[in-house]
């Protein structure tokens, strides 16, 4: 009892409000999409054109697409699909550009030279525009989309790693690791890439941010998850229900887009230890303060007193 | 006499500098270590103690390279593939760093910290190995070594976490110990007490030490033998109970002389006149000639060879001439 009142105590004090706010939400959404065949009140592709943009009613909590499907239960699903796809991308990409990042900060010289100066140069290629040139060559689809993401996203994850690890590569612990007679292996895997894995977890976290997003993208233009499938980013492009008024159809989703990219972004830099921009930042209460509280920050205090 | 643990030969060590050009560290270090023997290495910063202390377990940076001979139970350190060196590292030296707070690994545990070798190299189980572990952390003074175990290293003193960067060299039960001024992080009470703990552990193991310090005096206290460095060389070699009548090199002189005395008030300390230079930084002949009271312009252009000289080797071009006129002024 006492031991998980302190792992909160710490969670509290790392993640700050804003990312244990974040962290609430992204559970939210991760456990919907998890649960979703639990969760969904209704069959998400399960269309009855009498309730063809049906308003918010018991039936449909909130209301219906323009063949009748329960919109909620869209949003729901859909979160599966939009989860997947930046799930993956991140995940392929930290396989490949983890290795490659020990790899050029443990050996340095030409071999880091080579490695990072191939990081610059696929950084500098948009991942929208290699997702759709790999679309236009192997037709649409999420798989083609997440390969060509999973590549361009490859640098983003893989040169805050290998700064990261060259950091800690000249630490002096690394040199008395190696006299104890390890190999190159085990001290980069398991101390150099253990230590730094905060870091990795918040860049990696903001990846799937942008991910999510260059995903959505591209389904909204109907290059990635195809048409009858429930995602965010095809339910955006519903240009029809726009131009006929009901404008929630789109709001909806695209407001899931936005906030769990927001939310992304913040726990990953809270994570990685970023500290919130001032307006972020919690206000201390003035003097109210109990004193145990106070100790850390005596002197603001007494000088607010004063 | 037996065959020597460790041989250093001509070991000299250049680093190459950002213009392209090369510049000298070590310059032709001759050692010699018996098994069991423990050996003081002195000197000022920069002298090039640790710097050989580095060569010899194969951690120079990566623009230094070495020449020369370093022969560990005759085997070439300088020629080992990754295999033989990883080897080598394991159960051949042992080495204890000056500051054990930047040598430990941060967010590890001290149990994982001192098994993780005898689990991974050499197939020790787990449970087997914290319990060696934890005798030696008994053995090295440490109270409650369960609890240490269980510990990380920013929750132990200074002191605490030397005794256990000793303990964990000592459970590689290596033949060479490489002791890089390992209490100059510490105060001197427990300066003291770390001292005695690695002397007494060395010797009842048997295990052979080079002993790195600027402290004249604690390696005396420790070691059978002391060298003294001076720019990247060698410039004395003697045994320890000897060393305080028979010095006779000007700069080990002048480092006796620079000492506190316990019984004498002395306005001022003597010192060594000018800053101690790198191997680099000296022109072709004796190093220490600038700053050499008994200097001469001979001194300046050529190097002095090692010699035999009442019962130690001194690189002294003029350490009879000095010897006869310190005699006489005693007299």
């Amino acid at each position: 009892m006492n031991r998980t009142k302190h792992l909160w105590k710490r969670l509290n004090t790392t993640l700050g409000r804003s990312g244990m706010l974040s962290a609430a939400f992204l559970a939210v959404v991760l456990l919907a999409a998890i649960l979703a065949p639990l969760v969904a009140p209704a069959d998400p592709n399960q269309s009855s054109l009498l309730d063809a943009y049906a308003g918010p009613s018991g039936a449909h909590l909130l209301g219906a697409d323009g063949i009748g499907r329960d919109l909620l239960s869209r949003l729901i699903f859909g979160a599966r699909t939009s989860l997947l796809g930046p799930a993956l991308v991140v995940g392929v990409s930290l396989l490949l550009g983890i290795p490659l990042a020990l790899l050029a900060s443990w050996y340095g010289g030409w071999v880091d030279g080579v490695i990072a100066r191939v990081f610059d140069l696929v950084y500098a290629l948009p991942g929208l525009l290699l997702a759709v040139l790999t679309v236009a060559l192997f037709g649409p689809g999420l798989t083609p989309a997440v390969v060509a993401l999973s590549i361009a996203y490859i640098p983003f994850l893989a040169r805050i790693v290998r700064a990261a690890a060259r950091q800690q590569r000249v630490s002096p612990y690394v040199d008395a690791l190696a006299v104890q007679g390890f190999g190159v292996l085990r001290i980069t895997v398991r101390h150099i890439l253990r230590n730094i894995v905060p870091v990795v977890v918040g860049q990696a976290a903001i990846a799937f941010g942008y991910a999510l997003l260059d995903l959505a993208s591209l389904s909204y233009l109907g290059l990635a998850v195809q048409a009858p499938t429930a995602d965010w980013g095809v339910m955006v492009s519903d240009s029809d229900a726009l131009l006929k008024g009901y404008w929630f159809q789109v709001l909806a989703p695209g407001l899931l887009i936005v906030l769990t990219v927001l939310a992304l972004t913040v726990l990953g830099a809270r994570i990685s230890g970023e500290k919130p921009p001032g307006y972020l930042r919690r206000k201390r209460p003035a003097q109210t303060a109990a004193p145990a509280d106070a100790s850390g920050n005596d002197r603001t205090t007494v000088g607010a007193a004063a | 006499m037996t065959a020597p643990l460790l041989e250093l030969s001509g070991l000299t060590v250049d680093v190459a500098t950002e213009d392209g050009g090369s510049r000298t560290l070590l310059d032709g270090v001759d050692l010699s270590l018996a098994p069991g023997e423990a050996l003081g290495l002195v000197g000022e910063s920069g002298s090039g103690k640790s710097m050989t202390m580095r060569a010899v377990t194969r951690l120079l940076p990566r623009a230094a390279s070495a020449s020369g001979s370093i022969r560990f139970e005759g085997a070439d350190v300088l020629g080992m593939n990754a295999g033989e060196l990883r080897r080598y590292r394991d159960g051949g030296v042992g080495l204890v760093f000056q500051d054990p707070r930047a040598h430990i690994n941060p967010t590890r545990r001290i149990g994982a910290f001192l098994t993780e070798a005898l689990v991974r190299n050499r197939g020790v189980g787990r449970r087997e190995a914290l319990a060696r572990a934890a005798a030696v952390l008994a053995e090295v003074g440490i109270d409650d070594p369960q609890r240490r175990l269980g510990q990380y290293p920013h929750e132990v003193s200074g002191g605490m976490l030397q005794r256990v960067m000793i303990a964990s060299v000592l459970l590689a039960e290596p033949r060479l110990i490489l002791a890089d001024e390992p209490t100059t992080a510490l105060d001197v009470t427990i300066q003291r007490e770390v001292v005695a703990i690695l002397d007494r552990l060395r010797r009842e193991r048997g295990m052979g030490m080079v002993f790195i310090t600027h402290d004249l005096d604690l390696a005396l206290a420790v070691c059978g033998r002391v060298a003294v460095m001076y720019a990247g060389r060698i410039v004395e070699l003697r045994s320890a109970d000897t060393l305080h009548e028979r010095a006779a090199h000007p700069y080990t002189l002048g480092l006796l002389g620079s000492r506190p005395s316990i019984d004498a008030r002395a306005e001022r300390l003597s010192a060594i006149p000018g800053r101690p230079v790198s191997a680099f930084e000296s022109g072709p002949g004796c190093a220490f000639a600038p700053r050499c009271s008994f200097a001469t312009a001979g001194c300046e252009s050529e190097p002095p060879a090692p010699t035999e000289f009442d019962g130690g080797l001194v690189r002294c071009a003029r350490v009879e001439e000095i010897h006869a006129a310190r005699m006489e002024a005693k007299a």
